[in-house]
């Protein structure tokens, strides 16, 4: 990867939902190894802004390019390097945490194996939960399947919506840990959030939309 | 001439507001002339008397109900195809008078189907695919309008219309593919099977509905753009003016 | 830094239908309440109508055909409900496996529990109404082409309705017309057979809307799909 040129970069990006025009002319970079985290009042757009960066969301206009290529132009590569997690978690409640695990996974085209699972499990504290049907978990329980999701994924940009929510401190610190150490291999992330995420080695940077 | 000066909301809405009377007056005067045509000069059929007459409502109104559905079904795909607001605004001005001409297709076949066939209603392919027809008129309206967002109910909408395409070759050929009670066409391009007159009925009644359904389509389209538009400067301007 | 995953049609269609399939035995009183509602609507025919023998094999092959195909339809919510609600949908969305892979693979998974088991079912509603063998071949063999045409068209349906108001009123507005075509074809087979008449014809046509829908349909639902994340 040449140093100076960012990974992502987002161009005059606009977003109207109804008769409400929610962001125009939008631009930012993201580098490899930095954390830029989309702030701004409720409902000013965010979410909507991660949306279309996934492409999830048709943008009404602007351009976005993943590592010097254009998106459109090669859609399956771009979603082969996003993780992204959303206000949905993805997750089957008849299916157990580690079927989630595994499943999510294999959408993903990651292919790990049972003992990885079992590990990313443990570090986030499912152990004795492996065979309980989602259903059963708790909202923050829920959301440390996403986490040990994110620690098994080599995606190399996370796309995060309040990833933060329903989590308790330990979850929390966890994936600071997480996203830390993802951030040291030189990974980016894209997260809307209103707490302060502070890895200790990435860069940090901010988007403001105003409201 | 650039052509996509009109397919903005804004300027399309002023161009659509001129053109509406004029085709209201065309569909008007084409509707004296071609009833005058079908009810007093053409002759009387020597088979079905004068209950044939029917057909020159039925026949225009059938091949607008096909014709419209296939124009509403091309703006459509521009939606998708191109994320173009007015074309969808088109389809969705289309629809009405799309279902209203199958309703009238319809009805008119089965007051002529009573005296001609002894029944109002026969299930064959040629009124089962019409009836088809239109319930995917319904079911576009009630897609495009299911939604809270505009846009989305648009899009919907629009790939419903396309996958329904599939009917109207069903609807066209029915009566050659299956040996039906409903009669074969009476115009080919070989020749027709007709007076003269009646054929010059038919055809000018057709010109008339397409000037109404346009016309009405446009009038409508006007009233969508101002809805949808109703926060942008020059519809907030077109009030206080 | 390694290529990311491209994924495959095969890997996309191979995970819809086990996780599906799973999801499915882990509840299999959905299947049940399917053939339940089937085996039901077509008892309601000969006490509605009257039980006389010669009359039921009459009317036996259409009200096992509509009745079959109202299970089916009663079916499809199940196809992509869920996943809308619970964001399984944008994750898919999102896969780098192509999404005609994976949309087929719902699809095949569905049909495998709604419309199968009603196939197999039929010849079972069929001897209630007095058919004889030939003719319930023949009513299996049409359901087994037709279903799968219902499971397509429905799918795209299904995937078109998802968020919107309406709910299951709207879903028969729109994929009760489009089933029309199957039904004819599906019942005629059956009909022609019981009445003496070779059942070929319609069965050849099913088969080639089968595989017009199969080719065609799977783009309309991952368009659609497209269209209900947005």
């Amino acid at each position: 990867m040449t140093e100076g040129r960012a990974a992502l970069e987002v161009r005059d990006i606009a977003c109207r939902r109804g008769p409400a025009l929610l962001f125009s002319k939008l631009d930012f970079d993201v580098f490899p190894g930095e954390l830029l985290c989309v702030r701004g009042p409720n409902g000013c757009g965010k979410t909507t802004l991660l949306r279309c960066v996934t492409g999830l969301t048709r943008p009404d206009a602007g351009r976005i390019t993943w590592l010097g290529q254009s998106v459109p132009e090669d859609p399956a590569r771009f979603r082969g390097d996003i993780a992204y997690g959303g206000h949905l978690p993805g997750l089957k409640d008849d299916l157990t945490t580690e079927e989630n695990l595994e499943f999510s996974l294999r959408l993903r085209d990651v292919a790990v194996d049972r003992d990885a699972i079992a590990r990313a499990l443990a570090a986030v504290g499912l152990e004795k939960r492996r065979r309980l049907p989602a259903r059963r978990l708790s909202a923050g329980q829920r959301r440390r399947i996403g986490l040990a999701r994110l620690a098994l994924d080599p995606a190399l940009l996370w796309i995060l919506d309040e990833p933060l929510t329903a989590l308790d401190d330990a979850g929390q610190a966890h994936f600071v840990e997480l996203l830390d150490r993802h951030l040291a291999r030189g990974g980016l992330a894209l997260v809307a959030t209103h707490h302060n995420l502070l890895p200790p080695s990435g860069k940090v940077r901010e988007l403001r939309i105003a409201g | 001439m650039n052509w996509f000066y009109f397919s903005s909301p804004s300027t399309f809405y002023g161009l659509a507001g001129r053109l509406a009377p004029w085709l209201f007056a065309l569909a008007a005067v084409t509707a004296a002339w071609g009833l005058y045509l079908g009810l007093l000069v053409a002759p009387t059929d020597a088979q079905q008397g004068e209950v044939y007459r029917v057909i020159f409502i039925h026949v225009p109104t059938a091949w607008m109900s096909m014709f419209l559905y296939f124009v509403m079904a091309c703006y459509c795909g521009l939606t998708l195809v191109f994320n173009t607001r007015l074309s969808a605004m088109m389809a969705r001005a289309i629809a009405p008078t799309g279902a209203l001409f199958t309703a009238v297709a319809l009805w008119t076949g089965s007051f002529w189907g009573k005296p001609t066939w002894g029944t109002y209603w026969v299930w064959d392919a040629r009124l089962t695919s019409e009836l088809v027809l239109l319930f995917l008129y319904f079911g576009f309206i009630a897609l495009s309008n299911a939604f809270e967002d505009p846009r989305r109910g648009d899009r919907a909408a629009a790939l419903l219309a396309i996958i329904g395409v599939v009917n109207l070759p069903i609807i066209y050929f029915s009566v050659q593919w299956w040996n039906t009670l409903h009669q074969g066409s009476s115009v080919s391009f070989k020749g027709t099977s007709m007076h003269v007159t009646m054929l010059t009925g038919m055809l000018v009644m057709s010109f008339s509905a397409w000037f109404y359904a346009a016309g009405a389509a446009l009038v409508r389209v006007r009233s969508i753009i101002l809805e949808r538009e109703r926060r942008a400067h020059w519809v907030r301007e077109l009030k206080e003016g | 830094m390694s290529a990311p995953s491209r994924g495959t049609y095969s890997g996309g269609f191979a995970w819809a239908m086990a996780r599906d399939l799973r999801l499915a035995w882990r509840h299999p009183d959905e299947i049940i309440l399917t053939l339940a509602f089937f085996a039901l609507v077509a008892s309601l025919f000969p006490l509605g109508i009257g039980a006389e023998p010669q009359l039921l094999a009459r009317i036996g092959p259409g009200v096992i055909w509509v009745g079959a195909l109202l299970a089916a339809f009663l079916a499809l919510p199940g196809i992509f409900a869920t996943d809308f609600i619970d964001g399984s949908l944008e994750q898919m969305t999102l896969s780098p496996h192509p999404p005609l892979g994976w949309a087929a693979g719902k699809i095949a998974a569905h049909w495998i529990i709604s419309g199968l088991p009603l196939t197999l079912m039929s010849p079972l509603i069929g001897l209630q109404y007095g058919l004889t063998g030939d003719t319930l071949l023949v009513e299996a063999l049409s359901l087994a082409l037709g279903t799968p045409i219902l499971s397509l068209l429905g799918g795209a349906c299904a995937a078109l309705a998802l968020g919107a108001r309406g709910g299951g009123m709207l879903l028969a507005l729109l994929a009760l017309p489009l089933f029309v075509p199957v039904l004819i074809f599906g019942a005629g087979a059956a009909e022609a057979q019981a009445t003496g008449l070779a059942p070929t014809p319609h069965l050849s046509l099913l088969a080639a809307a089968l595989i017009a829908a199969l080719v065609g349909v799977p783009a309309a639902v991952v368009a659609a799909v497209r269209i209900s994340v947005d």
